[in-house]
């Protein structure tokens, strides 16, 4: 029982990371993408400035789920960083490059030094969320086997499935990230941006809806297991999560900018839980929830700190970031 | 080329590729680590002196360290996520077998993570839309949550030196008791003296820019006010460091015996041991030593004649490398003693004529003594783990036992030294062009240019 409640906590913490953290990334992508130096400047400036102050904050989620994930159920995560150790080594290479150009190129003020640091900055972000969307394709197809020297260190993760999972990640990140920057852009008075990231967010989101649903005969063919659960267990929450990408096209159109943050937010997570929701109770191949679970007598004490630490939590992250959706009083 | 590489198998080179990359980035990090928590105190004490006074100058330094502390805290943000993913990467054999007893102080070290991470967000870039009351109280869940932060990593490490709160039955770890484990006897020492080093490496780190800048003319008031707080701090605590370093001492004198007879080359058990100053450990003993008799058993148990034990305690392939730990421990009793007659240097020109020392010679050594501080840190922690050797849970597992059994670690390394070079050369960089900008303006002449 406290290992379902922890292994739904540890979901909680991957949706966060994901609709907060993975909308860092793509900031770091529609960076990537603004243009040229002085073309693309309102729209880099209002990425910095939306990213600037929480960016941390979001990271942490990463490593909130890597530590709880350990101590929850270390028999299954020794296994997974053992054999996915070159996609993680390069998505934790691309979290170095990505946060501290991002916060050098921000007191850089030479054109050539924010170009550098703007592009290691941008690049960085467009490739860690590949590798781990496919870190957690690996898992989704059961290919990470129990014995920390069993799993194949590339085909693990460079397979149809982990490709696919690696490339919904970057869209995934993408279309958040654009349809939080639209809302953000109004609220700083720039229409001509607002549309700007509607557009990108009409586009990202058509393209990630195409991918997801292009991803179902991969996974059919690549991993039947889950692929049975999607379409079974899962389903109403895949149906979910179909609906409210197309009312989330339809707010766009609209301009309801407040508004499709929630459903966009709900598109993704459904999709995550969904995964959850096909795999349970099965962590890796012959290995289920119970049997990678640490013993209760961690679990309590987590669960306990985890309930004591979100009341401390909870609070701040309420308060940093209704301090930067306010706008700024002089 | 790589795909060959990394389709061998996991070989004794990619145990030291695994130790080299750990050792890396662990001591990376905690450069960076020690400003993390060092550094939020002084800015938010700065801010607090400003309020109080109106002075503005000490509202310029705030501003100005909190630029460069939002670099730092980035960098260390992003530096340390490497080492949660690496434990698991590098070390799979430790968390899957172990995962779960030190588990308890990363979930808790996770809360105080983010409580930094968002008030330095706030601190940083709300300064000027919040009341400066506000403002001020913002900055100090960051000193709390850093110092916290500091205390649960190490007492993980601590439970590696002094593994408890879990039974081994037939090879298989069970009945665990997490909070045993964090609480254990090598964390009181441990956390310690680790909290009192960040703050001296983050003191004497500042003060040394400023000591810099007087030694190339600029005595102005900013400057000086620069130099002396964090420098007073630092110094005050380095005798306390002192203090608690024999704690320290005395504690690997009753429960890692074999760490103590490393750091001293003691390698026969000893009656009345000596205390050797430097030295080479050659062939089983140490030569060249400059021997004070029966120090070290007065030093380890408070009596010139007791015994301490040797490395003769533990078969050979059991005890750690001695001339490494051996002189790094020097290493760092004598920056540790150097640094509290630099701050004894300061004392008393400061009591004789209420300022600083006139010799050119003082700014010299105190512009030394960021470097220095961190090199004692570094090498104090280099006692710790080199002197844990070759045990990862000491007594319990050994280190090749924990790595990561998949080829091609020695790639990885590779991989990560020429990442971690460019962000040394991009951190310094960036870190000069903030020094060489100069204060950062009051906010008032800010709001003019608008």
């Amino acid at each position: 029982m406290s290992a379902d409640i922890l292994l739904a906590v540890l979901w909680i913490g991957l949706t966060l990371y994901a609709l907060f953290g993975g909308a860092d990334f793509g900031g770091g992508l529609w960076d990537l993408l603004a243009g040229g130096s002085e073309r693309g400047r309102p729209q880099r400036e209002l990425i910095e400035h939306s990213i600037g102050p929480v960016w941390e904050a979001n990271h942490v989620w990463l490593i909130f789920v890597i530590t709880l994930f350990w101590t929850a159920f270390p028999a299954a995560f020794a296994p997974f960083a053992a054999t996915l150790y070159i996609p993680l080594t390069l998505a934790a290479l691309g979290i170095i490059a990505r946060g501290a150009a991002f916060a050098f190129r921000k007191v850089s003020d030479r054109l050539w030094q924010r170009r550098l640091f703007g592009a290691a900055f941008a690049f960085s972000s467009v490739v860690t969320p590949f590798f781990l969307g496919a870190t957690l394709g690996a898992v989704a197809s059961g290919r990470v086997p129990v014995g920390i020297d069993a799993g194949d260190i590339w085909t693990s993760w460079w397979n149809p499935t982990s490709v696919t999972t690696g490339l919904i990640a970057v869209g995934a990140c993408a279309y958040l990230a654009a349809v939080y920057l639209t809302a953000d852009a109004r609220r700083a008075g720039s229409t001509a941006l607002a549309e700007a990231f509607r557009l990108r967010a009409l586009i990202t989101g058509l393209a990630l809806g195409a991918l997801t649903l292009a991803g179902f005969p991969v996974l059919r063919a690549d991993a039947p297991a889950l692929f049975d659960g999607l379409v079974g267990t899962a389903l109403p929450l895949v149906i979910t999560s179909v609906a409210a990408g197309v009312l989330s096209l339809g707010l766009l159109v609209a301009r309801r900018y407040l508004l499709v943050r929630l459903t966009a937010a709900i598109a993704v997570t459904a999709v995550l839980w969904a995964w959850g929701v096909a795999q349970y109770p099965v962590m890796l191949p012959g290995l289920t929830v119970d049997g990678a679970a640490a013993s209760p007598s961690v679990l309590t004490p987590v669960l306990w700190v985890l309930g004591i630490g979100s009341v401390l939590l909870v609070p701040s992250l309420v308060y940093l970031y209704s301090v930067f959706q306010r706008s700024p009083q002089r | 080329m790589l795909v060959e590489v990394l389709a061998d198998a996991a070989t004794p080179g990619d145990l030291v590729a695994a130790r080299t990359q750990m050792a890396f980035s662990l001591g990376w990090h905690i450069i960076i680590a020690c400003f993390g928590v060092g550094m939020p105190g002084l800015v938010v004490f700065m801010e607090w002196r400003a309020l109080r006074t109106g002075d503005a100058a000490f509202e310029v330094l705030a501003r100005t360290w909190a630029r460069a502390m939002g670099v730092l805290f980035a960098v260390g943000a992003v530096s340390g996520t490497i080492l949660s993913f690496e434990m698991g990467l590098l070390w799979p054999g430790l968390m899957g077998s172990y995962g779960e007893v030190i588990g308890l102080p990363f979930t808790l070290e996770g809360f105080a993570f983010f409580i930094e991470a968002i008030f330095v967000g706030i601190y940083l870039y709300a300064w000027d839309r919040l009341p400066p009351r506000t403002h001020l109280l913002t900055g100090l869940p960051i000193v709390v949550a850093g110092v916290a932060s500091a205390f649960f990593v190490v007492t993980a490490n601590a439970w590696m030196n002094q593994p408890r709160g879990f039974d081994l039955v037939d090879g298989e770890v069970t009945d665990v008791r997490p909070w045993e484990a964090m609480f254990n006897p090598a964390t009181p020492p441990q956390t310690v003296h680790m909290i009192v080093a960040a703050f001296m490496v983050a003191g004497f780190g500042i003060a040394a820019v400023y000591a810099v800048g007087m030694l190339r003319g600029r005595r102005d008031r900013h400057h000086r006010l620069g130099f002396l707080v964090p420098f007073t701090v630092a110094a005050v605590l380095a005798p306390v460091q002192v203090v608690v370093g024999d704690w320290a001492a005395h504690f690997l004198a009753d429960y890692q015996p074999l760490k103590l007879a490393a750091i001293e080359g003691l390698a026969e058990t000893t009656a009345g041991a000596p205390l050797s100053l430097g030295g080479v450990y050659i062939d089983g003993e140490l030569r060249y030593a400059l021997e004070i008799p029966n120090a070290l058993s007065l030093l380890a148990h408070w009596d010139p004649d007791a015994v301490v034990l040797g490395l003769n305690e533990a078969p050979a392939h059991l005890r750690p490398p001695v001339n490494v730990v051996h002189l790094s421990f020097q290493l760092m009793v004598a920056i540790g003693f150097g640094l509290v007659a630099l701050g004894g240097w300061l004392a008393v020109a400061w009591l004789r004529r209420r300022d600083l020392p006139r010799a050119r010679l003082f700014l010299w050594a105190a512009a030394l003594a960021g470097p220095a501080a961190v090199l004692a840190m570094e090498a104090g922690w280099v006692v710790t783990e080199v002197g844990r050797q070759p045990w990862i849970v000491y007594g319990h597992m050994l280190t090749r036992d924990a790595v990561n059994p998949q080829p091609g670690l020695l790639v990885g390394l590779g991989i990560v030294l020429a990442v971690y070079a460019v962000l040394t050369v991009a951190t310094v960089y960036v870190l000069r062009l903030l020094a060489r900008r100069g204060p950062v303006r009051a906010p008032q002449e800010e709001s003019h240019e608008r």
